[in-house]
């Protein structure tokens, strides 16, 4: 096998060492790297058009420069708190109640010893999450018209029908339950690897010392996968302000925007609708700093009283 | 940065659907732990039958006599009136579903070869302990995971391509997922070196590893791309609504929508009397559903542990 080159050569010649060696892999590579390049790194330039006023005839490079003008105007104009308020309360929902379910299906389904059934719960709560958002939505519409089955059992408690999509205090709820509808059992898939993962002699240990299973799960189970645990939040804090903006724009409409516009719907709307490509650009950044800024800082909490870090 | 290190021990990896090995026999377990397993069943059961309800809700609806079923409310568990086909032939008699299928079609067969072939070329590569550019290369890819540029640049970007209206523009952009090229780098290294060094000896290439060694020994972490890159493209509709303008280039979803969420079925409904019409609406969206999700609902219950087993290799490290 070949090695690197040492340490000891110039860097000329150690560059020069490492292509002709790494020749054939550095063609293969070529297609990889020419697609990020196009598709995320001109895109990521691009975004610089946040700071210019785009026309479509200079590009993205010859647009001239405009300085924060989108910026404050995004923060001056009326949708502005509108928006973060949706953006921030939606996802802290759809963290507080869909970050712990697959936690939770992965340890009740970790208590299962009837391999037929925990199989078969497993096949079936997967399932949802290859189904395609139209249909998902397509099923929530038609689950929710005043016709429907959520109505016909509100008839039979003793409520009225009401179209729920049509109404804003239903929105988040019918956001956050079919999120969770559609992903808890694929979430769970990697609480499960790693539950599998803890050392069953830390079973036999604890229960020697009188723990009995709850105990075991609190001292053995949940530490064991907490590693993990981390790194997925880390990893979804980092999302925090983009969320699932495609369910959104199926689901909404404008008499639910009040509570169901967020940020992303906001660039979709601005940006591709109405064609102000600075000014969503603007808007599109701001989302993807404020997420990133997020990601970073969840990883040095995380770092700092855990010791578990994405890097 | 490069790396996305999910700390699990080696040895549990294989068997995610392997129980802890906890009962001891001889020990009688606790009352309490009894009732507890009793309401876990009985929790467990319950979601599968709220996670399987709706879609046997649409397949029962879809068979249904439509006049009997806008008559009915509540739970529908058997076939409501005279068991009908009369809403799958509106449907696959529709010109639109049928070109809308075409046109995924074509995607798939563009995209899956290409996405999977290129993603491959990448995950050698990035696999090849000697690459002396691994770790730089590896940041330039990650880096695309956490931060993007938006959605506005994309798009001025490909209408900038002139792939407006061209199906390539649901492909292209889209060509490699960082994560599957982790998945399958991961499952690359899991290769024996040994393999590859004999066939060095043998003064074997990169492109001669890749194609005779590497790849056929790969078939199953192909599978789960091929799965993973399908399942998207199938499913994929949003940039498909961006970028095709041209009704007669529409991917399947974009039909979708217009039946399930825009709610409009006159295209559905040409040939249909008045009172028929009425009548077929909600079976014809049920069939509609039950069309377009069958082939990921036929292949999925035999190919489910190789879906998973892609989480599995992703996680490890990446």
């Amino acid at each position: 096998m070949r090695k690197k080159p040492p340490r000891s050569m110039s860097l000329p010649s150690r560059v020069k060492t490492g292509f002709l060696r790494d020749k054939e892999l550095l063609l293969m590579l070529v297609p990889v790297v020419a697609y990020f390049f196009v598709f995320h790194y001109i895109p990521m330039y691009g975004a610089t058009i946040a700071f210019r006023n785009y026309s479509p005839a200079r590009g993205f490079a010859g647009s001239p420069w405009v300085g924060f003008v989108h910026f404050t105007r995004f923060f001056r104009s009326v949708y502005f708190e509108r928006l973060m308020v949706n953006t921030i309360l939606l996802n802290v929902l759809a963290l507080v109640f869909g970050f712990p379910a697959p936690i939770i299906l992965a340890l009740l389904l970790n208590e299962i010893k009837t391999k037929w059934f925990k199989n078969s719960v497993q096949t079936i709560t997967y399932l949802p999450h290859f189904i395609s958002l139209v249909v998902i939505v397509g099923l929530l519409r038609e689950f929710t018209i005043t016709s429907g089955l959520v109505n016909d059992i509100r008839v039979f408690l003793g409520f009225r029908r009401i179209p729920m999509l049509q109404l804003p205090e239903y929105f988040r709820t019918l956001y956050v339950a079919s999120e969770i509808w559609q992903t808890i059992g694929w979430n769970s898939i990697i609480y499960l690897a790693a539950l599998s993962g803890v050392d069953s002699q830390l079973y036999e240990a604890a229960r020697i010392d009188g723990a009995n299973r709850w105990k075991q799960t609190l001292h053995v189970t949940l530490p064991g996968i907490q590693s993990t645990i981390i790194i997925l939040l880390i990893l979804r804090m980092g999302r925090m302000f983009t969320i699932g903006f495609e369910k959104i724009i199926l689901m909404y409409n404008p008499s639910t925007y009040s509570v169901a516009d967020v940020i992303s719907t906001f660039v979709y709307r601005s940006g591709l609708l109405e064609m102000n490509f600075s000014f969503s650009t603007a808007v599109g950044l701001f989302n993807s700093v404020l997420n990133f800024a997020m990601l970073l800082l969840a990883n040095r909490l995380s770092k700092r009283y855990s010791e578990t870090s994405l890097w | 940065m490069s790396t996305l290190i999910l700390p699990f021990r080696k040895k549990g990896l294989s068997g995610a659907t392997g129980s802890v090995p906890l009962k001891s026999k001889g020990i009688k377990e606790s009352k309490g732990y009894m009732t507890f397993q009793f309401f876990n069943y009985l929790m467990l059961a319950s979601l599968a039958f709220l996670t399987l309800y709706p879609m046997w809700h649409v397949l029962i609806g879809s068979v249904s006599d439509g006049r009997a079923l806008m008559r009915h409310s509540g739970f529908l568990l058997l076939p409501i009136g005279e068991v009908t086909l009369n809403a799958y032939r509106a449907v696959l008699q529709n010109p639109n579903i049928a070109m809308g299928y075409r046109n995924t079609l074509y995607i798939l067969t563009v995209g899956i070869p290409l996405q999977v072939f290129v993603t491959s070329l990448g995950a050698y590569v990035l696999s090849r302990k000697t690459f002396g550019l691994r770790n730089a290369v590896m940041f330039f890819i990650a880096f695309t995971m956490f931060f993007q540029g938006g959605m506005i640049p994309m798009f001025l970007l490909v209408r900038d391509l002139g792939l407006m209206n061209n199906l390539l523009a649901v492909v292209l952009p889209f060509a490699v997922n960082a994560f599957n090229l982790i998945i399958m780098r991961t499952s690359f290294q899991a290769i024996p070196e040994s393999l590859e060094e004999s066939a060095r000896m043998d003064g074997a290439g990169h492109f001669t590893v890749y194609a005779r060694i590497v790849m056929p020994l790969s078939k199953a972490v192909i599978a789960v791309m091929v799965l993973y890159y399908g399942v998207g493209l199938w499913n994929g509709w949003f940039w498909a609504s961006v970028f095709i303008r041209n009704r007669s280039l529409f991917p399947l979803q974009l039909i979708l929508r217009e039946i399930l969420i825009i709610n409009d079925l006159s295209s559905m409904t040409q040939g249909v009397s008045g009172d028929d019409m009425v009548s077929l609406t909600e079976s014809i969206r049920y069939a509609t559903i039950i069309v377009s999700t069958l082939p990921i609902l036929t292949v999925y219950p035999f190919l489910q542990k190789y879906f998973a087993s892609g989480v599995m290799i992703g996680a490890i490290k990446g």
